[in-house]
């Protein structure tokens, strides 16, 4: 099993958010997490990727084997987490080509191989712009400085290409995209799955997972997975909305 | 002060003698101004953040006889940026090194790079004609202790319409072996229409001795001159670096000051630059890097006086450790000078809870069609952008270290000479990364990189 998550509890300052979330996921899969706002979605991918802001109070999460809450973020990341941000951070002064060079380097010395050397990067910038259908001038800026919503949500699927990770947590990738923007990213996305890899695909809406389609669509709700179910328990809270669902759990 | 007040008068006679002859003209009077103030104190309205009073009470010796320095000190140092090394001119202590064995790089017609003391000997109407006016105008205490004590120092003059199409480099050099005071005094002018690049590096030989330096450099920019001043500062925690940067630019002259404090003890920075015809532009920008209990305090006033000038100001400080940093901004915008437009920021990161910064825009604005702007923040390395790049596997000390070089980029990329920005950057790489230096003398390299001569820990 790629990642294993039992019983899981979290809080931000004295207000826990996580209230015991059981989540196991293989190879291969791609799991959708849907819920209203505030249910811990966010909570969930940044306590999987060891935000320093949270702290786990109870329940362990395994990945590939590992006990992922006791590796620091960068460790996570090179161990093979990746995280798509709902809002991706502007870094001005850091070049785009020495931020991924860094990044990249540090994962295959992590990985015990040798870094790439300025052609080979190079080389492999190229083939990942051309896969997420990237602007050149966009990567010769600073990291996501002056880039559009659309352009930021397309820069992290081009990371996440040249990361190649083995879980990817696309937070709310959705939100502000039109709807090329959305196929473009959503076609990027499909064409890095592999049987090897997996993502979890964090929602509002529906809309998305016409794009890249779920094996598994899990509902959050007060800090717990309430609901699981096919690709077409999507559909239903589409129509029907949450309060089904809130009911359901209080009763 | 007593002490000094005693070594003035009674070798008021010997100072003069040995001394470039201009710089005595006004020695009397600038030493009755001092006599009259003292040092500064912390109750001196613009020394109030920072204290000298340690590094002025220590027992210096002053070389008044000029006794000559015995070792050529281009043997002992070597500075190898490229398109900067054919040109170098060495102060050691106070006093300019004359190296008459070797031709420094050919100079276009008519443009005079000496010591102060030749200039005064061979160029007297130019030296008659600038020489100490701007430090007359200014009246601080330290320029006038400066100015009752220098000797020597740079000359530089570029003749209407000649442009040099490479940087000059003045390396100030502390050397001794036992606490050693130093007071020089560079002129600089510039003819109309001319343009000229100066690199001013300090550092000292010894990384273990108390000296202490008071240097005044005045310029003067004719009308359209166009000059950029590099400061880099590299010396050790044991120094006391006291500067006066005075500035006159004539109508339509440019000034690009870049003030570079990367390792030093105390440091005071006077920067003063008026702008005596309309539509100058003054572009003065600087940075520090602080840790352990070094200090740095630059305090700037830029003046506007004439129409349609503008002036761009921008400092930035990461401090680490107990270290303390001062940042004045003083900008006066005078009647008359309609349609300035001036701008300033200052911004600082603290990396430790025990460091301090102290930032102070002043605006006097009297004139009414202006457009002027300040701003001030000081904060920690922004933990959003930390932590989304640990999330790439970006380690959170190379994380760190990223982000400080992009703090700094917007200052270093003022520097217009490329080979010079290849090598600032580097050495505040290796400064902000903490890189020690291989030998004991770091001053002593043969590549600059020996430059990083930070004395603290690898904070992994």
């Amino acid at each position: 099993m790629l990642l294993e998550i039992r019983n899981l509890h979290a809080k931000i300052g004295d207000k826990e958010i996580l209230r015991g979330v059981d989540l196991d996921i293989n190879a291969g899969e791609v799991h959708a997490i849907m819920g209203p706002n505030g249910a811990g979605k966010s909570t969930l991918s940044a306590v999987l990727t060891g935000h320093p802001a949270y702290t786990v109070t109870q329940g362990s999460v395994m990945f590939d084997g590992k006990d992922l809450l006791q590796m620091d973020p960068e460790t996570r990341a090179r161990e093979g987490l990746f995280l798509s941000f709902q809002y991706p951070v502007e870094i001005p002064g850091v070049s785009m080509v020495n931020f991924m060079r860094t990044a990249v380097n540090e994962k295959r010395r992590h990985m015990g191989l040798e870094p790439l050397n300025a052609s080979e990067f190079l080389r492999l910038m190229r083939e990942k712009k051309e896969l997420v259908e990237m602007d050149n001038k966009l990567t010769n800026r600073s990291v996501n400085e002056g880039f559009s919503g659309g352009e930021k949500k397309r820069n992290e699927i081009f990371q996440m290409a040249m990361l190649e990770p083995r879980l990817s947590i696309l937070d709310e990738t959705d939100s502000g995209l039109d709807i090329d923007a959305l196929r473009i990213v959503a076609s990027g996305v499909n064409k890095l799955k592999t049987p090897q890899n997996a993502s979890i695909v964090i929602t509002h809406y529906q809309r998305l997972l016409d794009y890249i389609v779920p094996d598994y669509v899990h509902i959050l709700y007060n800090g717990r997975i309430v609901k699981t179910g096919s690709k077409d328990l999507a559909l239903e809270l589409e129509e029907r909305g949450y309060d089904w669902i809130k009911t359901e759990v209080r009763d | 002060m007593s002490t000094y007040s005693e070594i003035y008068t009674q070798n008021a006679a010997m100072i003069a003698r040995h001394s470039a002859g201009g710089l005595n003209r006004y020695r009397e009077q600038l030493y009755e101004r001092w006599s009259n103030t003292g040092f500064p104190t912390r109750k001196t309205e613009n020394y109030r953040s920072i204290d000298l009073t340690e590094p002025l009470s220590v027992d210096y010796g002053l070389n008044l006889s000029r006794v000559q320095i015995p070792t050529d000190p281009a043997r002992l140092f070597h500075c190898d940026v490229p398109d900067v090394s054919d040109n170098i001119h060495f102060v050691v202590n106070d006093q300019y090194y004359d190296r008459p064995d070797e031709p420094v790089g050919e100079l276009p017609q008519g443009v005079v790079v000496c010591s102060m003391r030749r200039a005064c000997e061979q160029y007297g109407p130019l030296i008659d004609a600038y020489l100490s006016r701007l430090v007359m105008r200014f009246d601080d205490p330290i320029a006038n202790f400066n100015g009752a004590f220098a000797q020597d120092g740079l000359f530089v003059y570029v003749p209407d319409g000649v442009r040099l199409d490479r940087p000059i480099q003045l390396i100030n050099i502390m050397h001794a072996g036992g606490p050693l005071m130093a007071n020089a005094h560079n002129l600089v002018v510039l003819g109309n229409d001319a343009y000229a690049q100066l690199l001013v590096c300090d550092h000292c030989m010894e990384q273990n001795i108390r000296f202490c330096a008071t240097r005044t450099t005045e310029v003067f920019l004719g009308q359209r001159a166009s000059y950029e001043h590099y400061k880099l500062e590299n010396t050790s925690t044991q120094m006391c670096s006291l500067n006066n940067l005075l500035v006159s630019q004539a109508e339509g002259s440019r000034f690009l000051g870049n003030i570079i404090t990367l390792h030093n003890g105390v440091t005071r920075n006077n920067i003063s630059i008026d702008q005596d015809g309309p539509g100058c532009d003054t572009h003065l920008c600087g940075m520090a890097t602080l840790d352990g209990t070094q200090q740095v305090d630059n305090f700037s006033s830029i003046h506007h006086l004439h129409p349609q000038g503008t002036s761009n100001e921008l400092f930035k400080y990461i401090l680490d450790d107990s270290s303390r940093g001062v940042f004045m901004g003083r900008l006066k915008v005078m009647p008359g000078a309609q349609k300035t437009e001036a701008f300033q920021t200052n911004r600082n990161i603290l990396l430790t809870d025990t460091a301090q910064v102290r930032t102070k825009p002043q605006l006097e604005i009297y004139a009414d069609d202006v457009k002027c702007s300040h701003g001030a923040t000081t904060g920690q390395l922004d933990e959003q952008a930390l932590f989304y790049m640990r999330q790439r596997g970006i380690g959170e000390h190379e994380a760190k270290m990223l982000l400080m070089q992009a703090f700094v980029s917007d200052v270093t990329n003022n520097i217009r000479i490329p080979s010079l920005h290849e090598r600032i950057t580097l050495l505040v790489e290796n400064r902000l990364r903490g890189n020690r230096p291989t030998a004991g003398h770091a001053c002593i390299s043969n590549a600059c990189g020996g430059c990083a001569l930070a004395d603290r820990k690898n904070k992994q």
